[in-house]
């Protein structure tokens, strides 16, 4: 068992969350409420990565970063070693990967919300800031813990673009995926499976969080 | 004139475009009124509510409530809708389904120190007969009750208008009356400008004191309710209802044995079919014109029990329609009949002339309007 994967697959998804949940929630809203030309464009735009082979995402995100890139030259400027490679590369490789998987379900959860419900919550005396804290924001939870969910798990599978642009460095940008994948080749068969298992019991317990949870926030089941 | 207690706070409108909803309208809606904005579906009656709470703002407006300017385009002023002081029934009523009867009420009482604010709320939903479900959620009521729920929370906002968008829409017709009935006594005690928009017209003539008739975007009438009823010549509001005047009158007496109910109105008697009303109680009548027989002399020997001399103030043919109308004014109040033109013909009706309305008593609709009769029904 590869302890430092498994920490580093687990940093990988909480980060990767910790990212995404503000900008999913202020972009899935904003594409849900308002409507502005090429919304469709930017739509589409917004589920490339979902459709795109990972390894194709990798490749291009790798020559983003990479040194040749203004993108990857300023980031070795400021911090002093090349964006690939690192775990800051697989983090935003990571989080670029899965905004579709935050913006969607967001977005639906904020869609959810019957306009009129929005209008009386202005028409009710409250500030922009307190309709979306207090009526859209526990209206739409459901979205933002799918949104979670589907991230969290998501990172943890991830093999074509940690592989593509963090390679497979031990302790630094070696998931557990990536060393499943590793441990196979080396005919390592005990601990691919063990490894396997982990994933698979941290992956359904997640999913079985999340839907006792969503019974108990879902706003219809009162 | 009814002597104000408080400062009357008026509503005044003006708004108008071309596109993409087309609106042309002025009106005033004063406190204690009851404006009914009513047209068919997809006239704008909802846009002019929605104006009003600045959910919507159109290319020219101007909206007034007391001193305080809400919308001015020309000089670029609009206050955002949680700085209106509104309260808007929405027709599907957009309860806040996470929150309970009474949080939703709470909600429009920020206005309110904290400490009052559930007292507040419990106090509205105990006005709105909903005292006893104040813990339970809106997928847990019934239609109507939500309604109340959306009435106790617009007038949690203390408002200086209330808008209701058709308020009784989503309710089956039993549920209706009752609340018709409510909100009839309750804006009795409100003194503030009320709008109501409805494409019903037992709505209009229930509820309303004044009525905006809107067709596309545009007003096509508007006044007070018995000065607009009394109008020959309203031929949009012939092909929708049919025409017929509408004016107050007082129960004097019961008759009980005969079935009957004796009213005074400014004009004189009325006898109608007796309902559960009560004597002395207020009445708003409503006479349609196609059961008015005029007659030149008075005649004897027949069933009818109404017969009012009046004078004629009016005749109007329009072409689109066989049938003449005829107003005749008795006493305070102006009648209109429906007649061929062969009887106007025949009879030499005209202006200044002395005539006779006959109408059967059954032909009168009697609508309550007293607060404590809540149980009618028919």
């Amino acid at each position: 068992m590869d302890w430092a994967a498994l920490r580093i697959s687990l940093w990988l998804g909480a980060g990767t969350m910790a990212i995404l949940l503000p900008l999913g929630v202020w972009f899935g809203r904003l594409l849900a409420v308002r409507d502005f030309r090429g919304k469709l464009l930017v739509e589409a735009l917004v589920t490339v990565p979902l459709v795109l082979p990972p390894t194709v995402l990798g490749f291009y995100l790798l020559v983003t970063f990479g040194v040749r890139s203004p993108i990857g030259q300023a980031f070795q400027a400021l911090v002093g070693h090349p964006l690939p490679f690192s775990f800051q590369g697989l983090l935003l490789a990571s989080a670029i990967a899965n905004i579709p998987f935050v913006v969607q379900p967001i977005q639906r959860g904020f869609e959810a919300i019957p306009s009129d419900v929005r209008d009386a919550a202005a028409c009710c005396g409250l500030t922009p800031w307190q309709q979306f804290l207090r009526i859209e924001l526990p209206l739409a939870w459901p979205g933002l813990l799918t949104a979670s969910i589907l991230t969290f798990t998501h990172t943890l599978g991830e093999f074509g673009v940690v592989l593509m642009v963090g390679g497979n460095l031990p302790g630094q940008t070696r998931t557990l995926s990536v060393a499943i994948y590793d441990r196979m080749q080396a005919f390592d068969d005990r601990s691919a499976g063990v490894m396997a298992a982990t994933l698979l019991a941290i992956s359904v317990a997640t999913l079985m969080t999340t839907t006792a949870l969503s019974r108990r926030v879902s706003p219809s089941r009162g | 004139m009814s002597v104000r207690l408080v400062a009357d706070r008026p509503l005044l409108v003006t708004l108008r475009q071309d596109g993409p909803i087309p609106l042309d309208v002025e009106f005033t809606c004063h406190s204690g009124e009851v404006l009914a904005i009513f047209g068919p579906s997809g006239s704008g009656k909802t846009t002019i509510l929605r104006s009003v709470a600045g959910l919507y703002q159109p290319s020219h407006a101007s909206i007034r409530s007391g001193a305080d300017t809400w919308t001015d385009t020309s000089r670029g002023t609009f206050v955002p809708p949680y700085r209106r002081a509104v309260g808007l029934v929405f027709q599907e009523y957009a309860l806040f389904p996470h929150l309970t009867a009474v949080l939703n009420v709470m909600t429009a009482l920020g206005h309110r120190p904290r400490v009052e604010r559930r007292h507040k709320a419990e106090a509205l939903l105990n006005l709105v007969h909903l005292g006893g479900h104040l813990s339970r959620k809106p997928n847990e009521l019934s239609g109507g009750e939500r309604q109340r729920v959306a009435l106790a929370r617009a007038l949690a906002r203390e408002p200086a208008v209330l808008l209701l968008d058709e308020p009784f829409a989503a309710v089956d017709r039993s549920v209706r009356r009752r609340l018709q009935n409510e909100i009839d006594s309750l804006r009795r005690s409100l003194d503030m400008p009320l709008i109501l928009v409805t494409h019903d017209f037992e709505d209009v003539v229930r509820l309303a004191t004044h009525v905006l008739m809107l067709e596309r975007g545009r007003a096509v009438a508007c006044g007070p309710i018995s000065t607009l009823m009394s109008r020959p010549d309203l031929s949009w509001l012939r092909e929708a209802v049919g025409l017929g005047s509408v004016f107050d009158a007082t129960v004097t007496r019961l008759h009980a044995d005969r079935g009957l109910v004796e009213l005074a109105f400014d004009g004189g008697t009325l006898f109608a079919p007796a309902r559960h009303v009560a004597a002395s109680a207020a009445v708003r009548v409503r006479i349609p014109a196609r059961e008015i027989v005029l007659a030149t002399s008075a005649p004897t020997g027949l069933s009818l029990h109404n017969v009012l001399p009046g004078v004629v103030t009016a005749v109007h043919a329009d072409t689109a329609f066989e049938a003449v109308v005829v107003q005749l004014t008795v006493g305070g109040v102006v009648l209109l009949a429906e007649v061929t033109r062969d009887a106007v013909g025949r009879l030499g009706i005209d202006v200044g002339q002395r005539l006779h309305a006959l109408i059967k008593s059954v032909s009168i609709e009697l609508l309550a309007s007293d607060a404590n009769n809540t149980e009618e029904n028919r």
